[in-house]
């Protein structure tokens, strides 16, 4: 742990300094294979989606002698239309789904599962979606995930910069299509639950972005009145010393949600709490990547085309002894810092 | 302009504001214990229950219909019917905004099916004189059905062909215009109708009542009383069928498309009072008793959602959300204690405190403005752990900034404070956009969660402020900490300041 700390210090005053600027064609490229990817899962598999977004009834049957042999014979002699979908949940439940049913038919499933396996027709967990409403919580989740954006795009610009908010924003919305392309390729149900996991990332991914923002425009003030630094550099060092922050907060924010995708996987076997935690899991450690790797860097690369940063760069190079030209602003930040200083070994 | 040059305001009290929140804390607790509220209320997917979600149906044309009064009426006439059930703690209410909004009913416990058949009847109910009947399975080609005269030949057709028995004629389409000559099933898929014009409609019935006649044996009525309109018409219809031959003197009542009773009318009715006797048994004559009451309902709803969850499920569900969060507050404890050792000791006291301060508002919001810890609730909590963390984080490593550029610790307190309080107010209300958005777009269980992370990100400030700053003010002034021990979090060993020295 105190390696880490010191680790801390180091990146704090500039004597470790990882390229995340520097090296952003390598990010970007990354990204953009994941995004592609994400993009081609979602095309050729699409949504693995569940019954609430479709229409459907889900009736829990609470036996642990309870098979899914009995379960499919018993519901399939009511002569329900549709796929029927049974499966053994955790070591004591049989799960069966159907298609969209009216009243009178789930009622006859309900009866027929109670039957079945001698318990009462109240102890069966029942879940029943009409058809439309599948429509209407998508709906809802688009205007949610619309009106998010608007509104934190307008926040961020009024209490940082306009540029910050636009990389914000690309970073968020980087988050959400990797996330969601994870859950084509894998195959994971995606439930309302899961959409409640998307859209906390939303919030989580950019509560980091912020953070580190908050670091670049500190970092940043005054920069244009001095010649040590150009403004990618600066952004840079605002990175490397958020760092350790950026690291322990995405750990402490995982401990928890990995405790309820522990609890919830593990002994209720499936429901709201491990579709949540899942999707909060994988849109961390997403969200974590982003706000280090795509977001600083669209910025740097945004504030970089302004009049005032390329005068800039053009001043940091003629002091270091550059060529001079702006093109090669990412190959000065290549070094060690501003310092010069003998790159430290690492300590024993 | 650098805040490093600016007097640092050493005139804060800590001690003063710690107090404050003590006091705080304990006028909560005693509002607990005044207003009774001890235990945290449950939603029914941690206790047991049926919740059913109502969607307004839109028939083409009809989008104006839905108006946020037309809702309000709904919700109170379902309201009255679901607490005829009389199941302690029911909830109806509308969620979303304007005309885009859901009814959701919440019944506890085990009664689930009646649940969903009561709040199902949603449609007006209407008075129609019956024109023909038969029994409800297809009479076409049938050499023995014999057209009924005074109905056009499509209506005959359409009688000849239903088929009760069918599950999809027994659904009800809440359609039928009462203007219209209808061709209907009775509830049970037994008789089919040819019904005339509603002459009588649902909203003119002032009064209506289950009743046991002790007289005739253990015979249970339904009773009911219209108002002026009603009587009229009511005694205008019975006056005109009563002599009329069978089937044509029943007066059938139509509740969304479908016929709920057709009693035969003895005689002309015009005081306005009404008996409808048969062999009804006590549940019967009481739920067709509160359809007469509560039938009219303006919209026509689907069913969205129907949930139903048993008291067994749901005592697993709150035992796994406890243990979950147990599990993620205890790790990120004991992280924080291993990473930032004796500073370790202000974020398992802070996270206490938000804790404790969360279960109060949990118990007096119950009280207050009826609110429910539901799973995902819970959920949304327990995420929260994370947030709250993170601003201790924020905190300690501006501190350990500030002193890495050799301030004393007791200037670095101040310093890095000023710094994390606006990156700690920015994030945090980042977050609670993201709540505030989540809650007002979204229905049902997305809602519990965005509440329960708005509420934990408020108190996540309120703790940072009154906590967690002025505890750290206070230790900083303590040898151990400001001394750098190597257990607390500042030695220079973990800042990383004496890297040379090892290398």
């Amino acid at each position: 742990m105190s390696k880490m700390s010191g680790l801390g210090g180091r990146l704090y005053r500039g004597e470790t300094a990882i390229e995340f600027i520097g090296k952003r064609r390598r990010w970007y490229a990354v990204s953009a294979l994941f995004v592609l990817a994400s993009i081609a899962a979602l095309s050729l598999q699409g949504l693995h989606l569940g019954i609430e977004f479709k229409g459907g009834s889900s009736f829990t049957v609470n036996k642990a002698t309870a098979t899914i042999e009995q379960a499919r014979t018993a519901v399939e002699a009511t002569g329900v239309p549709g796929e029927l979908i049974v499966q053994k949940i955790g070591s004591d439940k049989v799960r069966v789904q159907t298609g969209a049913l009216d009243t009178v038919q789930n009622n006859a499933v309900q009866d027929a599962l109670a039957a079945q396996f001698g318990v009462s027709v109240e102890s069966i967990d029942t879940q029943i979606i009409g058809p439309s409403w599948g429509k209407e919580i998508t709906r809802k989740a688009i205007y949610g995930l619309v009106g998010f954006l608007i509104v934190v795009m307008l926040y961020l610009a009024m209490a940082f910069e306009p540029k910050m908010s636009i990389a914000a924003i690309v970073a968020v919305v980087h988050d959400v299509f990797i996330t969601v392309g994870i859950y084509a390729l894998v195959g994971f149900d995606v439930t309302p639950a899961t959409i409640i996991g998307f859209l906390t990332i939303l919030g989580y991914s950019l509560y980091d972005t912020v953070v580190v923002f908050d670091k670049v425009r500190e970092n940043t003030k005054s920069i244009t009145s001095t010649s040590s630094k150009t403004y990618s550099q600066a952004v840079n060092h605002a990175v490397n010393q958020t760092l350790v922050r950026s690291a322990n907060t995405s750990l402490i924010a995982l401990i928890p949600v990995g405790s309820i995708l522990f609890v919830g996987a593990g002994l209720l076997g499936a429901g709201t709490l491990k579709d949540l935690s899942l999707a909060l899991f994988i849109g961390l450690a997403v969200g974590t990547y982003s706000s280090i790797f795509i977001a600083p860097p669209v910025l740097a690369q945004l504030r970089e085309k302004e009049p005032a940063m390329q005068a800039l760069s053009k001043r940091v190079n003629a002091r270091s002894g550059g060529t001079g030209e702006t093109a090669n602003v990412v190959e000065a930040v290549n070094g060690r810092g501003p310092r010069n200083q003998p790159k430290r070994k690492g300590r024993k | 302009m650098s805040t490093t040059n600016k007097p640092v305001k050493t005139s804060s009290r800590p001690g003063r504001t710690l107090a404050i929140l003590a006091l705080v804390l304990i006028a909560m607790t005693t509002l607990v214990f005044v207003q009774g509220a001890t235990s945290v209320r449950l939603g029914l997917d941690l206790r047991g229950g049926t919740s059913v979600t109502l969607q307004p149906r839109i028939a083409p044309g009809d989008e104006g219909k839905i108006t946020s009064e037309a809702i309000d009426q709904a919700v109170s006439i379902i309201r009255q019917r679901v607490n005829s059930l009389g199941v302690a703690e029911s909830e109806v209410a509308a969620q979303g905004s304007g005309t885009n909004r859901q009814i959701v009913i919440s019944v506890p416990g085990d009664t689930g099916r009646r649940v969903v058949e009561l709040v199902g009847q949603t449609a007006e109910l209407r008075f129609r004189q019956v024109l023909a009947s038969a029994s409800g399975v297809p009479t076409a080609g049938d050499a023995t059905a014999t057209p009924v005269a005074g109905v056009s030949a499509d209506t005959n057709a359409k009688f000849a062909a239903l088929d009760c028995t069918k599950a999809e004629n027994l659904q009800g389409t809440g359609a039928d215009a009462p203007s219209d000559t209808l061709v209907a099933c009775d509830r049970a898929g037994g008789t089919k109708y040819i019904l005339a014009p509603a002459e009588v409609l649902g909203r003119q019935i002032s009064k209506a009542s289950a009743g046991l006649d002790t007289q005739a044996g253990s015979a249970w009525y339904v009773s009911l009383t219209f108002n002026n309109e009603g009587t009229s018409a009511f005694g205008a219809l019975t006056s005109r069928v009563t002599s009329l031959p069978e089937p044509t003197n029943q007066v059938a009542i139509v509740l969304d498309g479908l016929v709920v009773s057709s009693p035969r009318i003895t005689e002309a009715i015009p005081s306005g009072t009404a008996q409808i006797t048969g062999s009804f048994t006590q549940l019967e004559a009481q739920d067709l008793a509160n359809v007469l009451k509560y039938g009219a309902l303006p919209l026509a709803f689907d069913r969205g959602e129907v949930q139903q969850v048993s008291p067994t499920l749901g005592a697993d569900q709150l035992n796994a959300g406890l243990l979950a969060g147990a599990l993620g507050l205890g790790l990120v404890m004991i992280y924080s204690l291993l990473y930032y050792r004796g500073l370790g000791i202000v974020t398992v006291g802070s996270l206490t405190i938000a804790g404790g301060l969360v279960y109060l508002l949990f118990l007096l919001l119950g009280q207050w403005i009826g609110f429910t810890l539901t799973l995902a609730g819970i959920a949304g909590a327990i995420v929260a752990i994370g947030v709250t963390a993170d601003s201790f984080i924020i905190y300690f490593e501006r501190i350990r900034d500030e002193m890495r550029e050799g301030r004393s610790l007791r200037t670095a307190v101040e310093t890095g404070w000023v710094r994390a309080r606006r990156t700690i107010l920015v994030a945090d209300f980042v977050s609670l956009i993201a709540a505030a958005l989540l809650y007002f777009f979204a229905v049902g269980g997305v809602r519990g969660f965005a509440f329960t992370l708005g509420l934990t990100t408020l108190v996540d400030l309120i703790v940072v402020f009154a906590f967690t700053k002025p505890l750290v003010q206070v230790l900083s002034r303590i040898s151990f900490f400001s001394s750098g021990h190597s257990l607390s979090g500042f030695s220079s060993k973990s800042l990383g300041t004496v890297v040379s020295k090892e290398a």
